[in-house]
């Protein structure tokens, strides 16, 4: 890029009318961060990305802090913050606070904090002797900041699997105030979590659409009892973390192959998750050795991180389309969801990589035993006529058990997350514990991960984080305004969503860069 | 012994409408009441193989059966347009299907994990009781079914014989009072509601009744009057009683009743009211 189209590119971010004035920060960092070379990769990367079959997130050239960063709360809350010049919280304003100071100083790839912990176990030992009035008030309060300081819809907290006053007045308050901030994952646990709690969440899903449902035991089992549920469908262990996520996109790698299926599962589908692998360790050496965010940071010096507990991400998605390819390939119409032969195939794609990712080591990633995380990813909105992670192509979506029974398979392999979302219609407003039936149900089929919608609610998720229909009713009115403006010529439509108009939440995992 | 079919219109693996949980809804072919408020009257009668049907199918998915006395539907060249049941001369269909009791054990089977119970719905469920029993009590005496709850939704025209046969495989039954004034209720219905009484104490007295349903028709059974007097007999039962009150809707009603009036959110305050009145707890609008 010449300096001319730089400083071009640079001016229209300070002077774009429709970035806050954080948000233009933010672009100007990445601005700047994108002038440096991105770390050393073979010529076999760097081709592999231009033909879009391994995407890099646009975490960015530099990485100076890791993707993902769950800090270690409990033990923030226990020993205090020698660096934030805080003691160790005694009562429920001093712990609320010392979580709110403690939140602007966790990075994240959004520039905000993608985990606040599981803070019903966090925030119950001080309320004991707080009354339900009193207690709600100041979380109300909390909330509210929570969603005004960190206004990215990235943003995730965690509750259950026990029932707790904590977690059921977070419900409540969730349904009173209506906001995209904090995200919400409840873990269950059929054995521990009752009925009645969920549904309490499920209520609170037909007002806000979230929280999302997690497999507690599948989650205890792979993670062990300290793991977080971030940003979207991202489960990692606390006190540690993912330095980055890069992502295979399995459809333009069997667009790349020539020969069979089994040729595709036995050489090309290696050969890219070897390339994506290689683009990860760059990633991770340059944050690790380069930057040496784990040797600079607070967090890492007081304990609440430790190198030791992260991994990295292997993201995967376009499993519909790749197997639509190879099916095709050899004279069949099966596709995925819908044809035991098809659904075969996914399985055998996804045992494929599993597989691959526990020979090949990588650096820094004793977090999960020196391996990458296999990671099925929801999408950004640079993503055209290609599927999320490992879902069944919208519209496609079979009735709603034999959807599950396709999906379920894939679930046990991704530990660090994978999504399904499954749409209801209004009739169960009135009868939740149908939809409490249905989780439990997907659960114990082996799903990972449940997330669902109702087909009226005014929260929509794009592919994990929720916008308001109605704000986008807004954007799509205001975009058309300023159409002649802003929307430069072949900027794609599904790119500009969070760049034409002035929002106060942003998505920046969705929309890492602007241009 | 042979297990006995069920004429079976059609099949839902996921209700959340038809009683407590995420249900399996079984919808029976044929009644024995003639409601003029039917939201789907092809579930009425017992196809006779007139064969008109047969000869409007525009996919030539209908062929007379081999025998002469069934029509046979191929799935697979159906073009969902329903033009038979349109000209169905006898408010039937040709798609509902006699079927044996383990294809649709199977069926429930599969989506067992996903279940709160079955319900077996209509047409009327109590007109195939023998059928009902035997579902029933496979379903309780089944290892990975016994946990699902087994329910009817009846229009309570069964006789206490029947109530008998089903009631001890059936945890519960949701029963439907479309007036309580007898010559409301043959206008309704072409049948008389005596029977329908008696099943709602009888199944109350037995603890199997879930919910008593009342469709509100503007101008039918709406009457302050009449409400009063349903409210009051019912209360003399118990106020324990579950009352669901549903708004009429012209969706699916035949064409020579589409003058009925759609039931407004301001009635069915009123219907609610009424009952709250005389002390029930257990209220809900649809």
């Amino acid at each position: 890029m010449s300096l001319k189209e730089t400083q071009q590119q640079t001016r229209q971010i300070i002077n774009n009318p429709h970035l806050n004035y954080r948000q233009r920060m933010y672009y100007l960092a990445a601005q700047a961060e994108s002038l440096l070379e991105p770390p050393p990769v073979s010529e076999s990367v760097k081709q592999a990305m231009e033909q879009q079959v391994i995407c890099d997130m646009r975490e960015g050239a530099a990485p100076y802090r890791p993707r993902y960063l769950l800090p270690d709360y409990p033990k923030a809350i226990q020993q205090g913050s020698k660096y934030l010049e805080l003691e160790a919280p005694q009562n429920l304003a001093e712990a609320l606070n010392f979580l709110m100071i403690l939140y602007t100083h966790t990075p994240s790839i959004t520039g905000y904090p993608v985990y606040l912990g599981d803070l019903d176990k966090l925030l119950e030992p001080f309320a004991d002797n707080v009354s339900d009035e009193d207690l709600s008030r100041q979380l109300r309060l909390f909330w509210q900041m929570i969603d005004r300081v960190l206004p990215d819809a990235f943003v995730h907290t965690n509750l259950g699997p026990e029932e707790s006053r904590i977690g059921r007045i977070i419900f409540q308050l969730e349904r009173q105030l209506n906001q995209a901030v904090p995200n919400i994952t409840l873990k269950v646990d059929p054995d521990i979590t009752p009925d009645s709690f969920l549904e309490e969440a499920v209520k609170t899903v037909f007002a806000v659409a979230k929280p999302h449902f997690v497999n507690h035991p599948m989650m205890y089992a792979d993670l062990g009892e300290n793991y977080g549920v971030v940003s979207c469908y991202n489960s990692l262990k606390a006190g540690g973390g993912s330095h980055t996520l890069v992502r295979l996109n399995l459809k333009e790698a069997v667009n790349q192959h020539q020969g069979d299926t089994s040729s595709f599962l036995n050489e090309t589908l290696e050969k890219y998750v070897r390339l994506t692998l290689e683009l990860m360790e760059a990633r991770i050496r340059y944050l690790v050795e380069e930057s040496r965010f784990f040797e600079h940071n607070f967090l890492a010096q007081e304990g609440l991180v430790s190198l030791d507990r992260f991994s990295a991400m292997f993201g995967i998605y376009g499993l519909a389309e790749a197997v639509k390819l190879l099916m095709e390939a050899q004279g069949s119409s099966a596709k995925y969801g819908h044809d035991a032969e098809a659904n075969q195939l996914s399985y055998q794609i996804t045992d494929r990589i599993a597989a691959l990712l526990k020979e090949i080591p990588l650096p820094y990633c004793e977090g999960n035993g020196g391996f990458a995380f296999l990671h099925s990813q929801s999408g950004i909105d640079l993503d055209l006529d290609v599927t999320a992670g490992t879902r069944i192509p919208i519209g496609e979506e079979p009735e709603l058990y034999e959807h599950i029974f396709a999906v379920a398979p894939h679930h046990h392999k991704f530990s660090s997350g994978v999504s399904d979302i499954f749409h209801f219609d209004d009739t169960v407003k009135r009868n939740p514990q149908a939809v409490v039936d249905v989780i439990k149900g997907g659960l114990a089929q082996g799903m990972r991960d449940f997330t669902f919608n109702l087909s009226s609610n005014d929260f929509i998720r794009i592919t994990g984080y929720l916008v308001r229909k109605s704000d986008i009713a807004q954007l799509e009115k205001e975009s058309s305004r300023y159409n002649s403006t802003v929307l430069g010529a072949g900027s794609e439509k599904n790119q500009g969503m969070t760049k034409r108009n002035l929002k106060r939440v942003m998505s920046h995992e969705q929309t890492p860069r602007l241009s | 012994m042979s297990k006995p079919l069920g004429l079976v219109n059609r099949i839902l693996p996921f209700s959340a409408v038809d009683g407590p949980g995420n249900r399996f809804v079984i919808f029976l072919q044929g009644c024995n009441f003639n409601c003029i408020s039917c939201h789907n009257p092809q579930t009425i009668g017992i196809c006779d193989a007139c064969g008109v049907c047969v000869a409007e199918c525009p996919g030539e998915a209908l062929q007379f059966a081999e025998s002469g006395t069934a029509i046979n539907w191929d799935q697979s060249r159906c073009l969902r347009c329903d033009t038979c049941i349109k000209v169905c001369p006898a408010d039937s269909n040709p798609h509902s299907q006699w079927l044996e009791l383990e294809l649709l054990l199977e069926k429930i089977r599969r989506s067992a994990a996903f279940l709160s119970g079955v319900t077996v719905s209509g047409g009327e469920a109590t007109q195939q009781p023998e059928f009902v029993f035997e579902l029933f009590n496979s379903i309780k005496n089944d290892s990975s079914l016994k946990h699902l709850s087994t329910m009817l939704d009846t229009n309570g025209s069964a006789e206490s014989s029947t109530w008998n046969k089903i009631l001890p495989v059936t945890d519960g039954v949701m029963v439907d009072l479309k007036a309580f004034d007898d010559k409301v209720h043959q206008k309704l219905t072409g049948t008389s509601n005596v029977q329908v009484l008696q099943s709602i104490q009888y199944l109350h007295e037995v603890d199997k009744l879930f919910e008593v349903r009342l469709l509100i028709i503007p101008g039918w059974n709406d009457q302050e009057s009449m409400l009063q007097k349903t409210a009051e007999w019912l209360s003399q039962q118990s106020t324990n009683i579950s009352i669901k009150i549903l708004g009429f809707r012209q969706h699916g009603v035949r064409s020579e009743y589409s003058h009925l009036q759609q039931a407004t959110p301001e009635v069915l305050e009123k219907v609610s009211r009424t009952f709250h009145d005389f002390g029930f707890k257990r209220i809900q609008l649809v």
